[in-house]
């Protein structure tokens, strides 16, 4: 597999040591002096930016989180004035409030070279024809995966929003080599294509590049196979760049983070301590480029640990784990906390693969209720109504079993169950 | 090659470097680039070991070299071509260029002497012209690459530049610039180049680095630092 960038991707561990205390150098001395926020901050733990004079001292910093950022809305965390930003994405606001993240021209240079990365590490070449099917509009996906797919020469196919049908059919007639888009949305093109009757055989697509949103092993083997691909996932949030943070390689055992511009840590969620390396814990970035929306130790809610390895690749980074996990999925379910992923492994036993599902979340009487909607495919309702209701019992007892409460189970036909872009699987009603 | 971590460094009794970072690899053209008193040439002072207050760490090749004398880190391989000359006046041309070859000077290396000599009236024919004429009788330009020339005696590996540019015609700029340029083509020298020349700096250089009051608050490969709005107007006047 290529590797975009050798000088850095490949760089000995004590160089990028060295340009990781540079680049951090200079960043803490622009927030000091241009982000208010930070400045306030710094004078008030007596933290003096100037006196930084190791990685280390990176850690007497107190974490970014999200609330600091909706406060700071719209532009108070911008570290440069407006007439020097080119470009404004904005988080969905699926969590609350969105947040608006600005780029510098070179914000949007170094962007299109890490997506570039990830392309490349997952197998894209100038040759390839690479279908984007991230929305492109204030999400970064598909303007970041854009950028970095001209920049390697790709043939590029900007079909964004398209409908699903019409994905199906550019990906056959334009003979798409590469397809990158949302784990979730790359299930729905295989259903598209079962139901139009066109075999992989057919197609062209040898890469996908899936990623926005947590996606399991199994899930990879059968995407995998139903589109006879090579899968590779990738990783990013919006607050720090968008995709871009982190890729995996041909290795697929795990994503290597780009430490030249993110330094990376993980921490303990609840008391914030910091986690030694393979420990499991929640994501903390610091970006050590950016100049339009710099960020320091910045919370990203997604668990995961860290692996200082080598890799057949070569590739000197750090990688991180999948991420399964992010703490904003969480549900507090009657006290006890939920992640859908658990529901994922559950559903995946029982039914033999992974169903497209939705957690809807209500209450009544002051106590939480769960209905999970599941899809089943077709054919299943044509049998006997018995079927049916076993495969419903079957699946509320396993989470009888391992959850210890009983939900309400329903069985629905494919794609009732609304898939959205980025894949959130539950619709909690408890509070509105 | 050189490494330099977390260096301060004083200028009398005014922390003039603060917490300064930076790194320049083999054969490449770094500049360093601010206004007057933001710590430029305390920083090429430092490195060369002509800053006795310091602290952080250098290393060149790998060696620590931070706290050893001027005469140890030219020997090492490192030569500094100092802003406004610093030429033996009442000396030839001659003279001050056999002063630059004084860690290796010895009778036995005659013959190494005026082969870097031809070496050097190869590389800035004019010098030749004047071997026997008084340092301080030159134009300014021919002081200059003089000056730099008494640097490329003691065989550097990486050569320090403090505004070369200073004072001179634009033609002999550009003249003493590409004659640089094509050391570093056919030599593999390093060169770490102060200026207040901006746009001169950032014609040549590979990467570059901003020093405001003491600290570096932006670094960058050439395009990255021509992108940056806030450089091209403080440094260059434009947008």
């Amino acid at each position: 597999m290529p590797v975009w960038n050798e000088k850095y991707e490949k760089m000995e561990r004590d160089e990028l040591a060295q340009v990781q205390l540079e680049r951090l150098q200079q960043t803490l001395i622009r927030v000091y002096r241009r982000v208010s926020y930070y400045h306030n901050l710094f004078n008030k733990i007596e933290f003096d930016p100037h006196e930084v004079s190791t990685l280390d001292d990176l850690k007497k910093i107190p974490y970014t989180t999200k609330d600091t950022l909706r406060l700071a809305y719209p532009y108070d965390m911008f570290a440069v004035p407006l007439r020097e930003v080119v470009r404004m994405q904005s988080t969905s606001g699926t969590t609350g409030q969105p947040l608006i993240v600005g780029y510098t021209k070179n914000d949007i240079e170094h962007w299109t070279d890490l997506t570039a990365r990830v392309l490349s590490a997952g197998g894209v070449t100038k040759d390839d024809i690479v279908q984007i099917c991230f929305p492109y509009g204030l999400f970064t996906g598909g303007l970041g995966f854009h950028y970095g797919a001209e920049r390697i020469g790709g043939s590029v196919i900007p079909s964004s929003e398209s409908d699903i049908e019409n994905q199906v059919i550019i990906m056959k007639d334009y003979r798409t080599s590469a397809l990158v888009c949302a784990p979730t949305y790359a299930a729905l093109i295989c259903d598209e294509l079962e139901e139009k009757g066109i075999s992989p055989a057919e197609l062209s697509v040898s890469r996908g590049l899936f990623g926005a949103e947590p996606w399991s092993e199994a899930f990879r083997g059968e995407i995998e196979e139903s589109l006879s691909i090579s899968a590779t996932d990738n990783y990013g949030i919006t607050e720090i760049i968008g995709p871009g943070i982190s890729f995996e390689c041909e290795q697929k055992s795990g994503l290597h983070i780009s430490e030249d511009h993110f330094i990376p840590e993980i921490i303990d969620p609840d008391m914030g301590d910091i986690l030694g390396p393979g420990e499991k814990g929640e994501l903390v970035l610091t970006t050590i480029t950016k100049e339009a929306y710099p960020l320091i130790r910045y919370r990203t809610g997604d668990l995961t640990s860290l692996r200082v390895e080598e890799c057949g690749c070569g590739r000197s980074f750090v990688k991180m784990d999948r991420v399964f996990e992010r703490i904003d999925d969480m549900i507090i379910f009657n006290g006890q906390n939920i992640f859908p992923s658990q529901f994922e492994q559950i559903l995946r036993e029982v039914i033999g693969k992974t169903p497209n599902f939705q957690l809807v979340v209500s209450k009544e009487n002051n106590l939480d209720k769960m209905e999970i909607q599941v899809e089943v495919s077709g054919d299943i309702f044509f049998d006997e109504m018995g079927k049916l209701t076993d495969l419903e019992h079957h699946i509320m007892n396993e989470i009888e079993n391992r959850l210890d409460f009983l939900p309400k189970v329903k069985l629905v036909e494919p794609r009732t169950v609304e898939r959205s872009m980025k894949g959130r699987r539950v619709i909690d009603r408890r509070y509105t | 090659m050189l490494k330099i971590r977390s260096l301060r460094s004083y200028y009398e009794s005014m922390c003039a470097v603060k917490s300064v970072s930076l790194h320049i690899g083999k054969g490449e053209i770094v500049t360093l680039i601010g206004a007057n008193g933001s710590g430029k040439s305390t920083l090429l002072n430092s490195i060369i070991g002509l800053v006795a207050k310091t602290s952080g760490s250098i290393l060149f090749e790998d060696k620590e070299i931070h706290a050893l004398s001027p005469s140890v880190i030219v020997k090492m391989g490192i030569a500094l071509v100092p802003e406004g000359r610093q030429l033996f006046s009442p000396m030839t041309v001659y003279d001050n260029l056999v002063l630059g070859s004084y860690p290796y000077y010895s009778i036995k290396n005659r013959q190494l002497l005026s082969r870097k000599i031809e070496w050097i009236f190869e590389l800035f024919p004019v010098l030749g012209e004047r071997k026997n004429q008084l340092a301080g009788t030159l134009s300014g330009g021919e002081q200059q690459m003089l000056s730099i020339s008494r640097a490329l005696m003691s065989d550097p590996k990486l050569l320090l530049l403090d505004e070369p540019s200073v004072g001179l015609a634009p033609k002999i700029i550009a003249n003493i610039f590409k004659t640089l340029v094509d050391l570093r083509q056919d030599t593999g020298l390093t060169i770490f180049l102060v200026e207040q020349n901006v746009g001169l700096a950032l014609e040549v250089c590979d990467r570059g680095y901003v020093i405001e009051t003491g600290q570096i608050i932006h670094s960058g490969e050439r395009e990255e630092l021509t992108n940056n709005k806030e450089v091209l107007r403080a440094y260059l006047g434009r947008e």
